[in-house]
């Protein structure tokens, strides 16, 4: 493809990133920086003397470095066992997985403070309000992360590398570390480092069951931004997430770019086997780790059937009403319509412009100027995951302000906020796939006549198929949970289901927060329907195969 | 041969299902962004910029339309803190023509900041004047339409069962016979959390650090938001807590009589409270100013006062409004609320929260 | 020595029939044995099955009289082969190589010391720091026996490795292989459906058809005497005739008895000759290197393949539409099923 082409694709996601990233962004900082009109770095560096700052960082980089660590560990035996062997029930588990990912922070954090406070099923373990709880609940949402991205590529992954290096004498343990993995490793560099942004810059979950011990450079952005209206430290904050983002951004870059070649993939073949006795461990880590995600999963759903000291389903049928003493404008029902179609116009935005940047980040080309532009944009378009949406939020009501682009009030915000946080997991899906094309294949395809269209279609879309569902179901899934920046942005008639959740938890009345668990309920199985379709319909095309 | 061509259709004929299923389902570009517009042109809507605890009913609402032909648009904007601070950061070009929910934490920094523009309405209930802003300009920009006091409440049946005399005031929270039993929502994300440590300010003075002391020694809880002490913590809130006394609201009472009986199985210690006031006022740049007068000359009048307690848990500013019978038998007022001048939380909010954090923080 | 015993695998329902379907064979150490059979016959099942890759669903592997149904792959002592090589991606060369060595923590310098043997063993000397990207087709076959025999393993099992390759490195790298093989005296398992490499590599040979062994022996057992009309045409048999057509070709040959029952003819066992006793007219006629392929419409019995010896000096091509009498050659025919049938496989 040429340069010139490449930049026209480039140009559209270019663009919105700009407009609904960079700018309102550059708003708020810029207030920061120039609080009277007049620049004030001396304020700003002054602000990052602070040792407070410095705890605060501290404590973002090595609870979300470990979090990180810990998702990855629990995250490949799942990927494995789901993404590899044949059972019955596969596909349930792997929609199953995702529900964490889309469950609102506040019901969460709930969930799991009942189950950790002392009177609670694991009071014993004493993790009330300490750093492991607020790691243990980070593991809990992302993991979906690494399984679907790692578990994609697993997926494709052609056994008999393997089987060559068993037969060479490699023990299953040995395989696993010379072979699965360095293949691997582009796949988990890429879900890690996804992870590490949202653990970096989650908030919810720190406030929740940090029980404010614990501050993260997110919580002090939403604190300094929110109640102490103190813009200088915020801007100082949000400028040393972004400097802190990029720089991880690049040492992932460096690796994956390093590691990434065409696999052999198994197109023909099926890489899936049956369960096998040696696979009793994996298996059995597996099954704790999911007991694990359910076991708050499971507390949400209980105490949504305690209906004051009976058992029942009458928070469910509250869900078509407006809340004890009108607590909501609309019945949760509409929030739950609304938030299908923007989670549907959030999808298609975020497939359109993420299919754009990985078509183009994905190209390898001659010169080396090239090749470092490519990998400076690929980079740049993992920045949604980095910024504070508080700051975004912000950002949008002081930039997007006045005519042409006077969105403010627009109903569009919504899901192109919440493309713009999907952009970066769909890219990171389908990028490794794109790359680990064989180029000849491409070139072979555009010698028989092929137009460039047509050789997308024919040479690239059988390989990405898979990897493409699965980013449009994580893109769907993350645009049904995505609260924080919705929450800055949705029309108060017309509220997605998130941000509904959210105003039943703050109300007082026992029926309004069973309606919110009820609620999050709702919200965690329509995401599993969803993706079980999603998993069905893939399964439904890969008989054609 | 076939094969290959099921490859290649299977994901093009999903693909432009999807698409199809998309279009029709994506309504949310279209929709109901156009403002009305009366005869001569002037705009009939008024844009009301709230916190997120706005509840009205549309009765009430309706009737305001009846009355002066606008009708209400209403914008949430996060906790009085965001709500405020955004009103901040977009002047000059305001998000909505009025505000409702400026509590007295957050008065003065709007009205330092210079957001809004005069306006009082002409007949203001008489019991309105003493929830009134002490400082004049402010006055003349917030009109004070609500109140609630934030309380500490006890789990009554908790301690009938256990024996233990519930605790009364402020002082009793470090007695360590309490010791382990008290949550509460933190000041710097929860904006009861703030009113209480505003409570401790008003109590102590400049000893409130050593009152802090004392309560964190005395292991209290604290908890990020309201919700969380209460729907978890708190042993009569639902979720199976094991500390009896919460931070929570004078309003909350009514709200655990249990199905069948008639009285609440908590209640609030009413010489624990702190104020807080609510005001509504017209914003600089408005665009429909005369709508938004109207709406804030609306809100004191009585169909809107009586209607205050059942959406949104607060008691009228105006005392002749009647209220729900049990508020009326349960749901207590403080007789002599802590307060502490607006003006001076503009002052030392940063400061108190500060040391708040480092007290509270091991 | 490799004893299969009654082997069977299943991959779908009961209902369905195996992928290898009560399986028996023999290997003794030392030799090579390929298995031939068209694809989907399962040979690469029984292949994998044999390195611990497929569980049994009947019967026996054994490895010099120990039973290896306990035993995982990665300890059987054993190497496996691929068609593509699956070279590691992520290693050079050398670090394919090496890789079984430093599996067993071989001292670094004898690992370099053996690769370097290794690489020279397959044809590729200095090649160890090259990217496996950067590979041949046919390096990367070299490369992947290579790592195959780093640690002279007890048995090596190759599946379709020179299947990928072209036909003029096919036959170079099948001679190269079994010199390899022979020379490192190593005991192997070869499954391929190309007859000629079964032929160029392999000592014994067993035919493999639906799951089923349909015949075993050496090669010259097998290449005599083809089990039925299909095996021939399997092991390259131009054509297979029965009854009176058989007979004549037969005796054309000079063959005096026996001539009842099918009978397998190479297509180099029809030759155009002054003095042959078939007669018959020349339908097509294509001259390749070695020799002139004709089709002959013979009297009485249809179309024969045949070949022609090249034009010469002095000699003129065979055209078609040329009258031609044809000699038979009774060593290049093969009379069906007299031996070498596998019991109780049919």
């Amino acid at each position: 493809m040429r340069p010139r082409t490449l930049v026209a694709l480039a140009a559209l996601p270019l663009v919105a990133l700009g407009l609904f990233v960079v700018l309102p962004v550059a708003g708020m900082v810029g207030r920061g920086f120039a609080p009277d009109g007049d620049l004030d770095v001396a304020g700003v560096l002054e602000v990052l003397g602070r040792p407070r700052v410095h705890r605060v960082l501290w404590f973002t980089v090595w609870s979300a470095g470990l979090a990180t660590i810990g998702t990855v560990l629990a995250g490949l035996p799942v990927a494995f066992v789901l993404y590899r062997l044949r059972f019955r029930g596969r596909e349930l588990l792997r929609a199953f997985v995702l529900m964490p990912f889309v469950m609102p922070t506040v019901v969460v954090g709930v969930a799991f403070r009942t189950l950790l406070v002392p009177s609670g099923p694991l009071g014993a373990l004493q993790l009330d309000g300490t750093p492991t709880a607020i790691i243990a609940a980070m593991v809990f949402f992302n993991l979906a992360v690494v399984v679907r991205t790692v578990g994609s590529l697993w997926a494709g992954l052609d056994r008999r590398r393997e089987e060559a290096a068993a037969a060479l004498g490699a023990s299953p343990l040995q395989v696993l570390r010379t072979v699965t993995l360095p293949a691997l490793t582009p796949g988990i560099v890429s879900a890690a480092s996804v992870v590490f942004l949202f653990c970096a810059t989650s908030f919810g979950v720190v406030l929740t069951l940090g029980g404010l011990r614990y501050a993260t450079v997110e919580t002090e952005i939403y604190l300094l931004t929110t109640q102490l209206l103190d813009l200088q430290a915020a801007a100082a904050l949000s400028l040393l997430q972004i400097v802190v983002v990029a720089a991880l951004l690049y040492a992932a870059q460096r690796t994956r770019a390093s590691r990434e070649q065409p696999l052999d993939r198994a197109a023909e073949r099926d890489a899936t086997r049956r369960p096998r006795r040696r696979d009793l461990v994996v298996v059995a880590v597996t099954g704790l780790v999911l007991a694990l995600v359910a076991a708050p999963l499971l507390t949400l759903v209980l105490r949504s059937l305690r209906v004051g000291s009976t058992w029942g389903l009458g928070h469910y049928r509250d869900l078509f009403t407006t809340g004890e003493g009108g607590a909501l404008l609309v019945p949760v029902t509409t929030a739950l319509a609304n938030s299908w179609r923007v989670a549907v116009d959030a999808t298609l935005l975020a497939m359109l412009l993420g299919v754009l940047v990985a078509v183009v980040v994905s190209r390898r080309p001659k010169a080396r100027a090239e090749r470092r532009a490519l990998s400076v944009l690929d980079s740049v378009f993992m920045l949604p995951l980095g910024v504070s949406a508080v700051t975004i939020g912000f950002g949008f009501l002081v930039t997007l302000d006045r005519p042409p682009l006077d969105l403010r009030s627009s109903p569009v915000l919504v899901p192109i906020a919440q493309a713009m946080v999907a952009l970066p997991l769909v890219v990171r899906t389908l990028v490794p796939v794109l790359r680990s094309v064989e180029p000849r294949q491409r070139q072979a395809a555009a010698s028989l006549g092929a137009s460039p269209v047509r050789v997308a279609l024919t040479v690239d879309l059988p390989v990405v198929w898979r990897p493409l569902l699965a980013a449009t179901g994580f893109a769907f899934a993350v645009s049904l949970g995505e609260f924080g920046a919705t929450s800055f942005l949705s029309r108060p008639d017309r509220p997605t289901l998130p941000v509904v959740i959210y105003q039943l938890v703050s109300r007082p009345g026992e029926t309004n927060f069973g309606m919110a668990l009820a609620a999050s309920v709702v919200l965690g199985l329509v995401t599993v329907a969803v993706m079980a379709a999603v998993e069905r319909l893939r399964l439904g095309s890969v008989g054609a195969f | 041969m076939h094969a290959r061509r099921a490859l290649t259709t299977a994901p093009l004929t999903l693909s432009l299902a999807v698409c199809l299923a998309a279009t029709a389902a994506c309504s949310v570009g279209g929709g109901t962004t156009e403002q009305a517009t009366g005869p001569d042109g002037a705009t009939k809507t008024v844009v009301v910029a709230t916190h997120d605890s706005w509840a009205m009913s549309k009765k009430v609402l309706r009737q305001f339309t009846a009355e002066t032909g606008y009708t209400v648009k209403v914008e949430p904007n996060g906790d009085a803190g965001q709500l405020t601070n955004k009103l901040v950061l977009t002047q000059g070009s305001p998000i909505a023509d009025m505000a409702y929910g400026i509590d007295n934490t957050f008065a003065s920094r709007a009205v330092d900041e210079g957001v809004l523009a005069d306006y009082s309405p002409a007949d203001l209930p008489a019991s309105a004047s003493s929830y009134a802003l002490p400082d004049t300009v402010e006055a003349q920009q917030l009109t004070p339409v609500d109140y609630g006091d934030v309380c500490v409440n006890v789990d009554d049946t908790w301690f009938a069962k256990h024996g233990v005399t519930p605790p009364k005031t402020l002082d009793d929270l470090t007695n360590p016979a309490y010791k382990g039993l008290f949550v509460t929502p933190g000041a710097s994300s929860s904006s009861p959390g703030l009113a209480f440590l505003l409570a401790t300010v008003a109590k102590y003075g400049d000893a409130w650090p050593t009152y802090w002391k004392k309560l964190m020694a005395n292991d209290t809880l604290i908890t990020s938001g309201w919700s969380d002490a209460y729907e978890v913590d708190f042993t009569a809130g639902g979720g199976g807590g094991d500390r009896p006394i919460v931070l929570s609201y004078a309003s909350s009472p009514p709200f655990t009589i249990p199905k069948g009986a008639s009285r609440p199985t908590t209640s609030a210690l009413l010489d624990t409270c702190f104020r807080q006031v609510e005001y509504a006022g017209l914003l600089k740049g408005a665009k429909n100013p005369k709508g938004a007068q109207a709406f804030i000359d609306f809100m004191e009048q009585k169909s809107f006062q009586e209607a205050l307690p059942d959406n949104m848990y607060v008691f009228p500013v105006d005392q002749d409004a009647a209220l729900p019978t049990d508020w009326a038998k349960f749901a207590k007022v403080a007789p002599k609320p802590f307060t502490v001048p607006p003006a001076d939380i503009a002052k030392n909010r940063d400061t108190w929260l500060r040391e708040w954090s480092d007290v509270t923080t091991r | 020595m490799l004893t299969v015993r009654d082997l069977t695998v299943r991959f779908d329902g009961r209902d369905r029939p195996p992928a290898v379907d009560d399986v028996s064979l023999d290997l003794p150490a030392g030799e090579v044995l390929a298995v031939l059979g068209p694809s989907g016959c399962g040979k690469s099942t029984l292949l994998r099955a044999v390195a611990g890759l497929e569980s049994l669903d009947a019967g026996s592997v054994a490895y010099d009289g120990q039973d290896l149904a306990a035993v995982p792959t990665h300890r059987r002592g054993f190497a496996l082969m691929f068609q593509d090589g699956q070279l590691f991606p992520h290693q050079s060369v050398a670090g394919n190589v090496g890789y079984p060595l430093r599996l067993r923590r071989r001292p670094r310098a004898e690992v370099a010391r053996r690769v370097e043997e290794l690489l020279e063993l397959v044809g590729l000397p200095g090649l160890g720091e090259r990217s496996t990207t950067h590979l041949s087709g046919g390096e990367r076959q070299r490369v992947a026996l290579a790592r195959a025999l780093a640690v002279s393993p007890r048995l090596l099992l190759l599946d379709e490795p020179l299947s990928a390759l072209d036909r003029g490195l096919r036959e170079r790298l099948a001679l190269d292989l079994r010199d390899i093989l022979v020379a490192a005296g190593t005991t192997a398992l070869l499954v391929t459906h190309d007859q000629e490499e079964a032929f160029a590599v392999a000592d014994r040979m067993a035919l493999m058809r639906a799951g089923r062994l349909v015949q075993a022996g050496t090669i010259d057992e097998v290449w005599r005497t083809p089990a039925d009309a299909e095996a021939a045409r399997f092991l390259g048999y131009a054509t297979v005739l029965e009854g009176d057509a058989a007979q004549r070709v037969l005796r054309a040959g000079g063959a005096t008895q026996g001539t009842e029952g099918p009978v397998a003819v190479r297509r180099s066992a029809l030759r155009q000759s002054r003095d042959g006793r078939l007669h018959g007219r020349v339908t097509a006629a294509r001259i390749t290197p070695e020799t002139v392929r004709l089709t002959v419409d013979v009297d009485g019995i249809g179309e024969l393949p045949a070949v022609a010896d090249l034009p010469g000096t002095g000699r003129p091509a065979v055209s078609v539409g040329e009258d031609v009498t044809l000699v038979v050659d009774l060593t290049r025919t093969a009379r069906l099923g007299r031996s070498g049938q596998v019991g109780g496989s049919t």
